[in-house]
């Protein structure tokens, strides 16, 4: 793993020696100390179980509809109510965990491994090559998230879920190619690399197995935390009625519906948008303290 | 001659961005489907053959594609934009028109933000792990978290919904003369024109949405604050000026809240790209006549022109505003210039 090839990179480097502790057993003890971070995770991974188990939980169907309880208030039957084909609103929600919570983690997967590499490339190769990306990624990064996102869905022909999580990722890669960027150029002057580079190991070869191994901290924290930047987002977008579309269980389609009915009907849309809020916390308090954990210098700040 | 030479440097690579910017959006015209005549015209008037044959000639539709980005670019500069497909107008009439309401908006949220999260970061800071400290932070945790779609219409059922303390969508009250157009600002409008109830009426309607689009920058700012601040109290000028028997308050705002304040200043730069998206969904729910709820209409209805319209005037906000960060960066902190 990551850690074991930064231990012997260290090794390489002649530092002096230090007693073998993984980076992995090192931040889970530091995570054991932070309550809030470890509250946020839970609630993460709350959401996720309850997504993946939602066919097998005594839930009404979400698609089922009973047009004779249309649009009523949480009750004991309806905790959160119905909406306006008298279709249960806890069960809508929690398949909606089904789709929004994989898709953040998905999208930012596939964006920070894209724009990692990049951002790698770019340093590790500099030049016309750095220029290039560099200079592509400062020009995305220079529209507001939505507004691109927008125009991306309409070239591709108007809304879509998919069209939506591609336009997310299209925005958000600049950011992990300019932090993978400065890392590599940090970790391409360390004496390892010089010494991969004497004993005739080809660039590639150091890119790959000396440069990015040693690169993560920053990235994972950045990840964990963007997961919900990804979540918040894509409902935006289908919030806009440019993301997911009916009858599609997605949390922002669903807070929109509910807005388009008037504000009377209050919980239509509040129990989508506390899911939202709920999943982006618990991100967020998770993140910050991955943040403190791998970084000893900043514990206790953020 | 440090400074100089570095307000070059930002002003050529934003001009570059720029122009990158404009390539994106030149292209994007070409990867839509439909020929591009189609796409600036819409389908209906392109079925015009004296419209279409006029539309070529001034786009240079006839010529190989580097000579039509040098028309695109010709057409640019005179402000000519393309005709808006919706609403039958050039769009840069059309963003006249928008532009000055999200500018209001926008100011109000930022001037929210800034009086609400640095006394927020000041005292978190002062009292750091303590009560006020995580009050101020979980107030900063929710306003970075919180969609702001949501929070918008969770403020509109409370607030005016249910306690009828605030007006709902719009920018004036219904059946209310709008004031004479000067810089289509309404509050600013409202005073010149000395219709002060008008200003009353747009000075409330201003205030939820701007709360509500400003509570992410408010966030931003008292976190951000917090943690410069900590860590310039941590410094060793501070122990110095403490050992010297200067008194604790002007210690903090004297010595430590100065240099705290400089990457407060870059903050503002990157939460203004925040505040523009976030412009786009408070529009959209608060009814408000600005370009994000025209670019978000343009979305909707494929309307190319209007779309990458507004994108060329936020882009190129954004690069201003960040330009002007930058160069204040550079007079702050010395240290920069040189790097």
């Amino acid at each position: 793993m990551a850690s074991t090839a930064a231990a012997s990179a260290i090794e390489l480097g002649g530092a002096a020696a230090r007693p073998h502790r993984s980076m992995l057993s090192d931040t889970i003890r530091a995570l054991r100390r932070q309550p809030m971070a470890l509250a946020g995770l839970g609630v993460v991974l709350t959401w996720l179980l309850l997504g993946i188990l939602a066919p097998v939980l005594p839930l009404q169907d979400p698609i089922y509809q009973d047009l004779s309880v249309r649009l009523r208030p949480p009750s004991r039957d309806h905790i959160f109510g119905t909406d306006e084909l008298g279709r249960d609103m806890v069960s809508r929600v929690i398949y909606g965990a089904r789709v929004t919570v994989p898709a953040g983690i998905a999208v930012i997967l596939v964006t920070a491994t894209f724009g990692s590499l990049l951002g790698a490339i770019a340093g590790h190769f500099g030049g016309l090559v750095d220029s290039v990306i560099m200079r592509l990624s400062d020009a995305i990064l220079s529209f507001p998230s939505i507004i691109l996102a927008m125009a991306i869905t309409a070239i591709r022909g108007g809304p879509g879920l998919s069209n939506a999580l591609i336009a997310v990722g299209f925005v958000l890669w600049p950011e992990y190619a300019r932090l993978m960027r400065s890392q590599v150029l940090a970790i391409r002057a360390q004496e390892f690399v010089t010494a991969a580079d004497a004993l005739g190991a080809s660039r590639m070869r150091i890119l790959f197995r000396h440069i990015l191994p040693s690169t993560d901290a920053p990235l994972v924290v950045k990840a964990t935390l963007d997961v919900g930047a990804a979540i918040v987002l894509t409902a935006g977008l289908s919030f806009l009625g440019l993301g997911a579309v009916p009858p599609t269980a997605e949390w922002g389609a669903m807070i929109k519906l509910g807005a388009d009915k008037g504000l009377q009907y209050w919980w239509y849309a509040a129990f989508p948008g506390l899911a939202i809020m709920s999943v982006v916390m618990g991100l967020n308090f998770f993140g910050d303290g991955l943040r403190d954990a791998l970084d000893p210098r900043r514990r206790g700040r953020w | 001659m440090g400074l100089w030479r570095y307000i070059a440097q930002r002003l050529v690579l934003a001009v570059l961005v720029m122009f990158l910017v404009s390539l994106g959006t030149f292209t994007m015209a070409h990867a839509v489907p439909g020929s591009p005549v189609e796409v600036l015209l819409g389908e209906r008037q392109a079925g015009n053959p004296e419209v279409r044959a006029a539309v070529e000639k001034r786009w240079g539709f006839d010529k190989p594609l580097p000579v039509q980005f040098v028309y695109y670019y010709r057409n640019l500069f005179r402000g000519d934009l393309g005709m808006s497909v919706t609403s039958r107008r050039p769009v840069m009439t059309d963003l006249r028109q928008y532009v000055p309401a999200t500018i209001e908006l926008a100011l109000a949220a930022m001037l929210y933000a800034t009086a609400v999260g640095l006394p927020l970061g000041l005292i978190s800071a002062l009292r750091a792990n303590r009560w006020p400290d995580h009050i101020g932070r979980f107030i900063a945790l929710i306003g970075t978290s919180i969609p702001v779609f949501w929070l918008g219409l969770l403020f509109l059922y409370v607030f005016f919904y249910r306690l009828h303390w605030l007006p709902g969508p719009g920018q004036l009250d219904i059946g209310m003369q709008r004031p004479e157009r000067v810089t289509g600002m309404v509050t600013v409008d409202s005073v010149l024109a000395g219709d002060w109830a008008a200003f009353k009426s747009a000075l409330r309607h201003l205030i939820l949405p701007a709360v509500v689009l400003g509570s992410y920058a408010m966030g931003i700012i008292a976190r951000m604050l917090r943690s410069s601040l900590l860590a310039a109290l941590s410094d060793d000028y501070i122990r110095t000026a403490r050992a010297k028997g200067v008194a604790e308050r002007a210690v903090v705002t004297r010595h430590a809240l100065r240099n705290a304040l400089i990457p407060t200043v870059t903050v503002f730069g990157l939460t203004f790209a925040s505040l523009l998206a976030g412009a786009v969904l408070t529009e959209t729910i608060f009814s408000w006549p600005g370009i994000g709820r025209y670019g978000t209409q343009a979305a909707l209805k494929l309307d190319y022109p209007g779309l990458f319209g507004v994108t060329l005037v936020v882009a190129f906000a954004y690069v201003t505003v960040n330009l002007i960060v930058d160069i204040l960066y550079g007079i702050l902190d010395p240290r920069i210039r040189v790097a």
